[in-house]
């Protein structure tokens, strides 16, 4: 990265905010259409006629909205706790790429909240779950694992869109002297003032810091309380205690995955080669690489608990995820996508080869989405009673939202690509090196 | 500083309603017969007709959604020729270790004075961690808004809510019977006597499988049948500490045979 010089980051970034192709244009309007469409119809017609229009039942009460909202948390923890850890290890390779990590955190989180709303039976009554001094006299239960959720998610939004606006405040103020006409008065409100004095760049070291070090047990935590969202039920398949680090295994493992796949796309269609380059996708491929193997672990280990516990209750769940179609085939492709896959990494031909990480990387987010759903389908139809054992088929309106939502996630990030630097400007700078005068070396 | 932590503790504790889960004001209990039970459904039929529960129609009994609080349950052992069939009747089991109470947010269920699960519909949002928690499948969701044809509507029970959609709903061990019982016997300055209560699935049933009563009063029909030796409660190794006490069927095992079915 060392050809380049400051004037010309600065220059590369602020063109992808402000020139725009029609490409960019046509992928926008379809991502919004689309996701008004599948999300915002379908939802509304939910609203309207009940959450009858699913095809949940009575021992399936959480079906694919809640397999989604795991999910997207999942995708939330690559950016911001990625982020945070490579910036305590002083990293230098996360300069290029945490940007973006950290928008789909952000993006990510937005969409996982909305599917709690989703999957609410009164959406509108959604604010008695805030604890508010309220005219009903009424207090929020403390015990239920779905108040920890509240709590969790909703401080986790917060410090994660913070971290992302702090470690972008001089980026804005390089965005701030360049652009002209309409954005000028945004940017200069965006940019809070930063002049680059030696006060500011020391305050801002000091507090993004701060955050880098009080994200990171947070979005553990996070995750940890999804889990037990889960865990702390008494339905035979979820009552574990490995679901904690389980799930934040899963979660830092298929948020890396979407961030290789979004690297790739940003990295053609911004034209960040010089920025994005196959040093990275080697690093982040070690790092999916070391999350399979851990991951592959603890599914070992869960199986292993189910099996050596030999209850009745607990064997009929394995043998409905694991050898009862339809269910099985989705559970043998995930351990494929998730644990056998990954294993191409071990080479580093293929570690720097964009089409094995594309292919790879999208693989683990189709298995990783295959592990929440079965989380949720495959332990519910198979409660203790076996009079009451029913199956669960997702409706049409289910998979519609669904689908909606990985749109109105792309059409989050696509605004976002515009309307932010999505490369760090001044630590790209910090990778180039101190500018010499021609003829000079540097080092 | 211990002065200040000790004034703390007790600060708090008074807060506390000693006895909570443990000690009731009527400990309302439920026990059911199985030798007297011979499953004709009639206690399914008068909760339906008590409880406003909505007839929900083919479809939607297809994929799991009929609304019965009390329901048989038929279990099929053996081969031909020597096949037997059992059934035992499942409702709400009011458990004072309730699962469901720990999920639900917004302290929609909560355990009440009287040792009863209850369940409030103005409070549910619906985010289904009851239902999902519940070890017995016995809760019931309003999927959609459901309408009774006129003049259906007329035989509606004016003591009970009909609910909209959205809202989790579960037996409540006719707790609108209770109600005018503890009110009539606050009225004449006494506690509820035995036989002051009935449930509906009790009055409908022919057999006189179902008895309900106080737990706490000794002299009390489910005191006595509670010490049975064919007590038991389902699920009991869970923990869930139900106030639905089963008593054994015995009546169709065979002796002498060495057989062990039962």
């Amino acid at each position: 990265m060392e050809n380049i010089s400051y004037n010309e980051v600065n220059e590369d970034v602020v063109r992808t905010m402000t020139h725009t192709t029609w490409k960019y244009w046509v992928a926008l309007v379809t991502c919004a259409v689309m996701a008004t469409v599948l999300w915002g119809g379908a939802w509304a017609y939910q609203i309207y006629v009940g959450q009858g229009v699913t095809g949940l039942n009575t021992p399936t009460f959480w079906g694919i909205y809640l397999a989604n909202f795991v999910f997207w948390i999942g995708i939330s923890h690559s950016g911001t706790l990625l982020s945070a850890i490579l910036f305590i290890t002083a990293t230098p390779w996360r300069r290029s790429i945490y940007r973006s990590a950290e928008a789909i955190t952000f993006f990510s989180v937005l969409t996982a909240a909305l599917f709690i709303f989703v999957h609410m039976g009164r959406p509108w009554n959604f604010y008695w779950t805030m604890p508010y001094p309220t005219t009903r006299q009424l207090w929020v239960n403390f015990t239920s694992p779905i108040m920890f959720d509240v709590f969790a998610i909703s401080t986790y939004m917060t410090s994660s869109v913070i971290f992302l606006y702090f470690g972008s405040i001089p980026d804005l103020a390089a965005v701030r002297d360049r652009v002209t006409g309409w954005r000028k008065p945004i940017y200069t409100y965006l940019a809070l003032g930063w002049r680059g004095t030696e006060a500011e760049w020391h305050w801002l070291s000091k507090s993004y810091t701060f955050f880098a070090v009080f994200i990171i047990p947070l979005a553990v935590s996070v995750h940890s309380i999804v889990s037990w969202d889960f865990a702390l039920s008494m339905v035979p398949g979820l009552n574990k205690t490995i679901f904690a680090p389980y799930f934040v295994v899963g979660a830092i493992f298929s948020g890396t995955a979407a961030i290789v796949t979004l690297m790739v796309i940003l990295r053609k269609s911004l034209k960040f080669e010089k920025y994005i380059t196959m040093m990275h996708f080697d690093k982040l491929c070690l790092l999916l690489l070391v999350m399979s193997l851990l991951w592959s672990y603890i599914n070992v280990v869960e199986v292993f608990s189910d099996w050596y516990a030999n209850t009745s209750v607990e064997n009929e769940t394995l043998r409905y995820r694991m050898f009862m179609p339809p269910h099985s085939y989705m559970y043998w492709l995930m351990i494929i996508t998730n644990s056998i896959m990954p294993l191409l990494f071990i080479f580093k031909k293929l570690r720097t080869s964009i089409f094995v990480c594309v292919v790879v990387s999208i693989g683990i987010n189709v298995g990783m989405w295959i592990e929440r759903y079965l989380i949720v389908a495959t332990t519910l139809p198979r409660k203790y009673l076996p009079n009451m054992w029913h199956g669960y088929t997702p409706s049409l309106i289910e998979i519609s939202i669904t689908v909606g939502s990985f749109f109105f996630f792309a059409m989050l990030f696509l605004i976002f690509v515009k309307v932010w630097p999505s490369v760090s400007i001044y630590e790209v700078k910090e990778d180039i090196g101190i500018p010499m005068r021609k003829g000079f070396k540097r080092h | 500083m211990s002065g200040i932590l000790t004034k703390l503790k007790d600060k708090l504790q008074s807060y506390r309603v000693p006895g909570y889960r443990t000690k009731f004001e009527y400990k309302w209990t439920m026990v059911v017969d199985l030798d007297r039970c011979n499953g004709c459904e009639a206690c399914v039929v008068a909760c339906y007709a008590e409880n406003n529960l909505p007839v929900v129609g083919k479809r939607d009994c297809d994929i799991s959604r009929r609304f019965s609080w009390i329901r048989i349950e038929r279990y099929i052992e053996g081969e031909y020729p020597d096949v037997k069939v059992k059934f035992i009747p499942i409702m709400c089991q009011h458990c004072d270790a309730a699962p469901c109470e720990l999920g639900c947010p917004v302290y929609a269920t909560y355990h009440n004075q009287d040792g009863l699960n209850v369940q409030v519909y103005n409070r549910c949002v619906g985010t289904f961690t009851c239902a999902t928690y519940c070890t017995y499948d016995v809760r019931r969701f309003n999927w959609f808004t459901y309408k009774w044809d006129s003049p259906l509507e007329q035989q509606l029970n004016p003591d009970v809510t009909v609910r909209e959609m959205g809202v989790m709903e579960k037996c409540t061990f006719c707790i609108q019977r209770i109600r005018v019982a503890k009110d009539t016997a606050k009225d004449e300055g006494r506690k509820v006597t035995d036989g002051d209560v009935q449930t509906a699935c009790m009055q409908s049933c022919p057999t006189d499988a179902i008895t309900f009563g106080d737990l706490n009063d000794p002299n009390s029909k489910v005191s006595k049948l509670a010490k049975s030796p064919r007590r038991y409660r389902l699920l009991e190794e869970l923990n869930t500490d139900p106030s639905v006490i089963y008593l054994k069927r015995v009546m169709d095992e065979k002796k002498g045979h060495g057989s062990s079915h039962g």
